[in-house]
């Protein structure tokens, strides 16, 4: 459960960090008027903030996946499946995909509606690809004889790549509509706003796939050692 | 008086908060029924939890009745038994607490506490109960599937709850189980975001953090704890749905069944353990939070003072929703953990009495030499009080391994969580609806019948629990269907068992009375006006009782006070309201 404390502890710095500019030492009995409201003239938009919240509930829960996965790797019955070289590609599909996206992104920003409509196309295919490529690692996978039952290894990494997939699906669910709002009527604020959401949610997801990833192939396990001999 | 820079009174636009586009109903249907106002989801929220919440109700009634009177009913198996308490636990904690602490009165005090016209998301909002209602009714539907509900207990440990011997082990009862608590999940955090993002950024002008009701940071709090913590329950949750379907090994060591191997092998029970109290200790003060916001509202507006230490009563509940965190594992002190372990959790454990002490101090203090007035809310605040100093001395005891241990799985444990986690909240529920009732249909609810009402319940959950401690003190295991001839439990115990189990019948009907207040006083109920209870909290402001959809009419309040402002000296009434400008310029160069 260190995995899942860590992460605990920088929400906790956010959320302290936070606090700590909202003038909680105040005497609110002492202060009468309007004035006493800093806030600033422009919101950050709710849907920003929304979505910052919702990384962090979707952070937990991936981290408390791994938390779950190195306390059951301790076990005796832990034998590591090999990844399919597949993966590599699929991950580099991702990785365009997010890159487009971003792009798509800075695109709406400039106005420049044509090549922000060509880019959101371009990473919602990349990211059905992505989806699709998972299904052929499975496949690969399985065919090897590699189940989902046949070792502990075997099981985490299906679930947690379906898990993944799942968010994927929700994210691209979400890019459709972009996509089609913003089809034939021209990028407006909303659409943009809608955009710049997109991305970071695809980044987040990339960040969390490359973690995923260097969980299956072992180079997490070196890492955690190296914290291990760094703290005994 | 100092920083007193600006009294300035004259009334400025509302001006700085982002107003939210409605979705206007149109028809009955999306008016009621369909509905994106946070004020009718909290009604259907709230109804869909008192009705669950009736079943667990029933269900406690049935394990008293075997408990009592053993031998006597026939159809409480021990099979039934055991589905009876771990529906009944299960459905109060999260279905019935969970649900109407957050989903109820958060929605409907949230917006209005803040100044807000609605929640940020009100089409999550909406889809956030009807999640929810089809997670109670997936829950429903397992006591009506093949072999009933699951009877693993409400913490579903594993390997036993999905064995064949436990009932719903090998049919539909724990697939049901998970599926409906993965459901709820969903639904929940689409609600929790909803109240998060609306106390960041949905307030009024001039509603800064430090002006916020403690209800507001009551419910905030509990919110973001319960949107960390509940993806642990969903986690294990689909850990062993996977186990339970697909015959994976995440927490099913090898294991022989009836003289048959099981094909699991390798697995941690531990593993489930840790994930389940990450959650389950957090969900402790995820319905305790909420409580003590409510409560010190209730008592402050009752007592006609200010609540006493506000600052300290905000620090106190974000002291103890960082602290509650990090105590799961003093569930496990007889998992066989490394007793350095317990060592840390015992401590962070008693650490949570500080902050916990500090607010029962300033609740006591508020009370000191105030104009109380015994109102019902009042009522069921000062019996919160106390009952929540009783639950919470035990919970001391328990905290501590050596004291633990031997007490651990007795029956002392299930009075100690029914005095602090049980009681107290329900009473605390019961005062608020006291109080908000007014506002939400715009009638009192019947006096009689409320202090009927009061006083069965509140003596009546003494008479169930009091005994209780002394039976889990003589070594009484929880969870046994029955206890036999066992050579160390005294008549006394039995006797003291019937008589729980009448105390327990009795206080059952009283809620009775209660539904029955709800229903009558809708109609016949006295008119209750805008603020019946002259609060100074912005729900009580709104131009019209009930507020319609959008809550503030054409403009949205201005906040010039904090929540507080209770017999103010000088002041020409014994409350100001949180939207009043100060008097001008007069009291600015009176301060200075």
């Amino acid at each position: 459960m260190t995995v899942v404390l860590v992460f605990l502890a920088v929400i906790a710095v956010i959320i302290a960090w936070w606090l700590a500019q909202q003038r909680l030492a105040s005497k609110p009995w002492l202060e009468v008027g309007h004035l006493h409201d800093h806030r600033s003239v422009e919101p950050v938009p709710a849907a920003k903030i929304g979505l910052a919240v919702f990384l962090a509930v979707v952070g937990a829960l991936f981290t408390l996946f791994i938390s779950a996965y190195f306390m059951r790797m301790a076990s005796s019955d832990w034998s590591p499946l090999p990844l399919p070289r597949f993966l590599w590609i699929n991950t580099g599909i991702l990785a365009l995909s997010s890159v487009t996206l971003h792009w798509a992104k800075l695109e709406a920003e400039r106005q420049n509606d044509e090549a922000a409509r060509t880019s959101l196309l371009v990473a919602f295919a990349a990211g059905l690809a992505f989806l699709v490529g998972q299904l052929f690692a499975w496949r690969a996978l399985s065919s090897a004889g590699y189940l989902l039952t046949s070792s502990p290894a075997n099981s985490f990494f299906y679930m947690l790549t379906a898990m993944h997939g799942l968010h994927i699906v929700g994210g691209l669910a979400a890019l459709g509509r972009v996509t089609l709002r913003t089809w034939d009527a021209p990028i407006d604020h909303r659409s943009r706003l809608a955009i710049g959401l997109c991305a970071t949610y695809w980044h987040f997801m990339l960040a969390v796939w490359l973690v995923l990833f260097a969980l299956f192939s072992g180079w997490a396990n070196d890492v955690v050692d190296l914290c291990r001999q760094l703290l005994t | 008086m100092v920083d007193v820079r600006s009294g300035i009174g004259e009334a400025v636009p509302p001006a700085e908060v982002e107003d939210v586009e409605l979705y206007h109903p149109h028809s009955w249907w999306t008016r009621y029924v369909f509905s994106q106002d946070a004020k009718v989801i909290a009604i259907q929220y709230a109804m869909t939890a008192i009705a669950i919440g009736m079943v667990a109700l029933v269900l406690s009634w049935l394990m008293r009745l075997q408990l009592g009177f053993p031998d006597t009913f026939t159809f409480i198996d021990a099979e039934r038994y055991y589905q009876f308490i771990t529906m009944h636990g299960m459905i109060m904690v999260i279905y019935l607490l969970t649900a109407l602490f957050l989903g109820g009165f958060g929605n409907y005090l949230i917006p209005l506490m803040v100044g807000a016209r609605d929640m940020v998301f009100p089409y999550a909002n909406m889809l956030s109960y009807w999640i929810y209602l089809v997670a109670v009714l997936v829950l429903v539907a397992s006591f009506f599937a093949p072999g009933g509900p699951t009877g693993a207990g409400w913490t579903l440990y594993p390997p036993q709850a999905i064995l064949s011997n436990t009932p719903g082990g090998k049919d539909w009862g724990i697939i049901l189980m998970l599926s409906s608590l993965i459901i709820f999940i969903i639904g929940f955090t689409m609600g929790g975001l909803n109240y998060v993002v609306t106390v960041l950024q949905g307030r009024a002008r001039g509603m800064t953090l430090m002006r916020m009701p403690l209800t507001v940071w009551g419910i905030v709090t509990a919110t973001v704890m319960a949107l960390l913590a509940f993806p642990a329950l969903f986690v294990a949750c689909v850990m062993m749905l996977f186990d339970r379907l697909l015959g994976t090994s995440f927490f099913m060591p090898a294991i022989a069944e009836m003289g048959e191997q099981l094909q699991y092998g390798g697995g941690s029970p531990i593993l489930f353990q840790h994930l389940f109290w990450f959650f389950g200790h957090p969900e402790v003060y995820i319905v305790a939070l909420p409580a003590f916001g409510i409560v010190s509202d209730l008592i402050s507006t009752h007592a006609r003072k200010n609540i006493f230490g506000y600052r300290m009563m905000v620090w106190a509940i974000v002291v103890i929703g960082g602290l509650s965190m990090v105590v799961w594992a003093h569930h496990m002190y007889v998992s066989g953990m490394n007793p350095y372990f317990g060592f840390f959790f015992a401590t962070t454990t008693l650490i949570i009495a500080v902050p916990t002490a500090i607010k029962v101090y300033n609740w006591v203090l508020t009370l000191w030499r105030g104009n109380i007035h015994l109102t019902l809310p009042m009522l069921f605040a000062l019996a919160f009080i106390v009952t929540f100093v009783n639950g919470g001395l035990t919970g001391l005891f328990l905290g501590n391994v050596v004291v633990d241990v031997p007490l651990s799985d007795t029956m002392f444990v299930v009075a100690h969580f029914h005095m602090v986690m049980g009681v107290a909240p329900i009473l605390v529920i019961f005062g608020a609806i006291y109080h908000w009732y007014p506002k939400i249909t715009g009638r009192m609810l019947n006096e009689a019948l409320g202090q009927l009402h009061f006083w069965i319940t509140f003596l009546g959950s003494y008479a169930i629990f009091f005994p209780m401690h002394y039976v889990g003190l003589v070594g009484v295991p929880r969870r046994y269907h029955d206890l036999g001839e066992a050579a160390f439990v005294p008549e006394s115990v039995h006797s003291l068992n019937a008589f729980i189990s009448v105390a327990a019948l009795i206080v059952g009907a009283a809620q009775i009375v209660f539904l029955f207040n709800l229903v009558w006083s809708l109609r016949h109920g006295r008119e209750a006006g805008g603020n019946p209870w002259r609060a100074t909290t912005l729900e009580w402001q709104t131009p019209e009782t009930p507020p319609p959809h959008g809550n503030w009419g054409k403009e949205l309040p201005v906040v010039y006070r904090w929540a507080y402002d209770y017999s103010v000296p000088g002041a020409p009434e014994d409350f100001i309201p949180q939207n009043q400008p100060a008097p001008g310029r007069v009291s600015h160069e009176a301060a200075s």
